[in-house]
């Protein structure tokens, strides 16, 4: 599946937000979008969802304009990973993660047997079977975040879009998310996901997205992730440092620099 | 991949697999003995032989064997006013299920939108006009509508497209005290003698004057209301995460929040035009059934709807039986509602189980 943005503007009602912004995630990608608060990472995340309408420009799901499409057909093309907040009642696990087949089920139905499979596999796969029968709001920042991915795969989309899914999460936990995120891109969903860390962009993504006041800018995470253009979209100085790791990989690491 | 060591993991609460599906059969064969045991209580009671002999002689066609006042008391009274608070308890509770998921607030009741206030107006202003019963239901029911239609318009006024949920909740408040007032007025301006009292006990609500011409007007709009919001109900869940997740899930929230505000509006205005003012249970039932099968509405639907209707039926078996006069049913719904609230909250703290 190839999600692409052509010559786009976001915003609301009287307010554009973002002009002429132009990309294009393919199944297996890993893309992640960086840039600083109120640049309107969000705003390009609820359009991408159908939230919001582009004011300008389209977006394009194998070449067909999404504004056309129906909410179940869009679910199940984009799976939606929000930042893990609490719900007023207290649902199970199980109960939250099978809301994401609710884009499979007829408009009167509600999950089978089958569909209790599906997300019991998604449970699996993200080492989380323990939690199956915990009710959510009782359960840890980390572990909702886990839940909500979980959710999202048993949507079954082709990409999946995550809005700073390590917010909140200890700094074991950050990784680990990362790793699964990035074991699902391995495993052929696209993933678009926002960040406020240029490490986590090293960590696991292919392409970058650099979103600041000069304009968008999208290449590797090599590329762009430089000691200028961090000053440029943060205001701070940094250090990127190169190593080498017990496996011979190069690996990069952005430092923070007190001066 | 989050591991946790196995003690600290296991020590967490774990709800056993839940028999929601034999809770609601159990519900549902309580509901029928508080029906059952309603005929048996009160002046007039009708014992179970006799209430099975005049339904089996009624449906085979066979002569009667029982007396007039029975048939009478029966089939004018008792039936009707059985069903009635059947229909009421079980409408209040689905619409209160209803809007709090919708509103995502578990304080939430069935008159959040204005339905109650606009509907005791419609009521207040038919019996200032000296109108018959039927009347008075007709334009209890019709002003009920008028004021959530009023509660929806200027809410979408006031948020343009965006149509907020706590602006449409904000603006419910608002037309409901409008609403109150106008009660208010009618009640000043009522004859002290004879149509204040009337207008302040049909506020009250009562089922006392039910006939089976009440329940023929009630049935239609109960009928349309809760069907879809029980059909649509596994989607209603996707809500309680707020309007955009829902939509990511598939779910169009706009067009399910339409049908469930016309529908539990429908539910709540044929209500209070039937019974009147009756407080609580839209409040409180969906709290007990999310304590007795979770808040996952596959279940907690029917639930609500199985149990309001008991519980209603059991608190007018009650007003008409404990008392040589009828309690005001708003009157007992408060008492028995109120504290069972506070331990809600003790219990439950936030976690609303």
């Amino acid at each position: 599946m190839i999600l692409e943005i052509k010559d786009a503007s976001f915003g609301y009602s009287k307010r554009t937000v973002l002009r002429n912004i132009s990309f294009k995630v393919v199944s297996g990608e890993f893309f992640c979008l960086l840039g600083p608060n109120g640049v309107g990472k969000t705003t390009l995340f609820k359009s991408i969802l159908g939230f919001i309408d582009v004011k300008g420009g389209e977006i394009t799901l194998d070449g067909e304009n999404i504004r056309k499409w129906s909410k179940p057909r869009l679910a199940k093309a984009i799976g939606y990973v929000p930042q893990a907040h609490t719900p007023p009642f207290p649902y199970t696990v199980l109960d939250v993660i099978l809301m994401g087949r609710m884009a499979h089920l007829g408009l009167f139905s509600s999950p089978s047997r089958g569909d209790v499979k599906i997300a019991e596999e998604s449970l699996e796969t993200l080492s989380i079977s323990y939690l199956k029968h915990m009710i959510y709001t009782e359960i840890s920042g980390g572990e909702r975040q886990m839940v909500l991915i979980a959710r999202a795969i048993t949507q079954k989309p082709q990409l999946l879009i995550l809005d700073e899914p390590t917010s909140n999460l200890d700094y074991g936990n950050q990784v680990r998310v990362l790793l699964q995120i990035k074991k699902l891109s391995d495993e052929g969903i696209g993933v678009v996901m926002t960040s406020h860390f240029p490490n986590h962009a090293f960590l696991c993504s292919s392409k970058v997205a650099l979103l600041n006041k000069n304009g968008f800018e999208v290449g590797t995470t090599e590329d762009l992730i430089t000691e200028a253009n961090m000053r440029d979209t943060y205001g701070i100085n940094v250090k990127i440092a190169k190593f080498v790791d017990d496996q011979g990989v190069d690996i990069r690491s952005c430092v923070p620099l007190a001066n | 991949m989050i591991k946790h060591n196995a003690v600290t993991a296991d020590a967490r609460p774990k709800v056993k697999a839940r028999k929601s599906g034999l809770v609601l059969v159990i519900l549902f064969l309580v509901l029928i003995v508080i029906f059952l045991w309603s005929f048996t209580v009160g002046r007039f009671a009708v014992p179970l032989p006799e209430l099975l002999t005049v339904f089996f002689r009624k449906m085979f066609g066979l002569p009667a064997t029982w007396s007039d006042t029975t048939e009478t008391v029966l089939f004018n009274i008792r039936i009707p006013r059985i069903i009635v608070a059947l229909i009421i308890g079980a409408a209040l509770s689905a619409s209160g299920a209803a809007y709090q998921g919708l509103f995502r607030n578990p304080m939430v009741s069935p008159d959040i939108l204005g339905a109650s206030a606009g509907a005791g107006f419609g009521a207040a202003m038919a019996i200032l006009m000296s109108a018959g019963a039927i009347t008075i239901q007709l334009a209890a029911f019709a002003f009920g509508i008028i004021a959530v239609m009023l509660t929806y318009l200027i809410s979408r006024m006031i948020g343009k497209n965006n149509n907020s949920v706590l602006i449409l909740v904000l603006t419910g408040m608002v037309v409901s005290s409008l609403f109150s007032a106008f009660i208010s007025l009618a009640k000043y301006t009522a004859d002290p003698n004879n149509k204040l009292p009337e207008i302040a006990y049909w506020l009250m609500g009562g089922l006392t004057s039910i006939t089976s011409k009440n329940v023929m007007l009630m049935l239609v709009p109960f009928v349309i209301g809760i069907v879809p919001i029980l059909l649509l109900r596994y989607k209603l869940n996707a809500l309680a995460f707020g309007e955009e997740e829902a939509q990511a899930l598939g779910v169009d929230t706009k067009k399910i929040r339409f049908v469930y505000i016309i529908c539990a509006t429908l539910l709540t205005a044929s209500s209070v035009a039937a019974g009147g003012m009756i407080g609580w249970v839209g409040l409180v039932i969906p709290h007990l059934a999310r304590m007795l099968v979770g808040p996952n509405l596959k279940y907690m639907l029917p639930a609500s709807v199985l149990l309001g209707g008991a519980y209603l039926l059991l608190i007018d078996d009650i007003s008409r039986t404990f008392f040589t006069v009828e309690i005001p049913l708003s009157i007992l719904t408060a008492i028995v509602g109120a504290p069972f609230f506070i331990y809600l909250l003790v219990k439950g703290r936030n976690s609303w189980t």
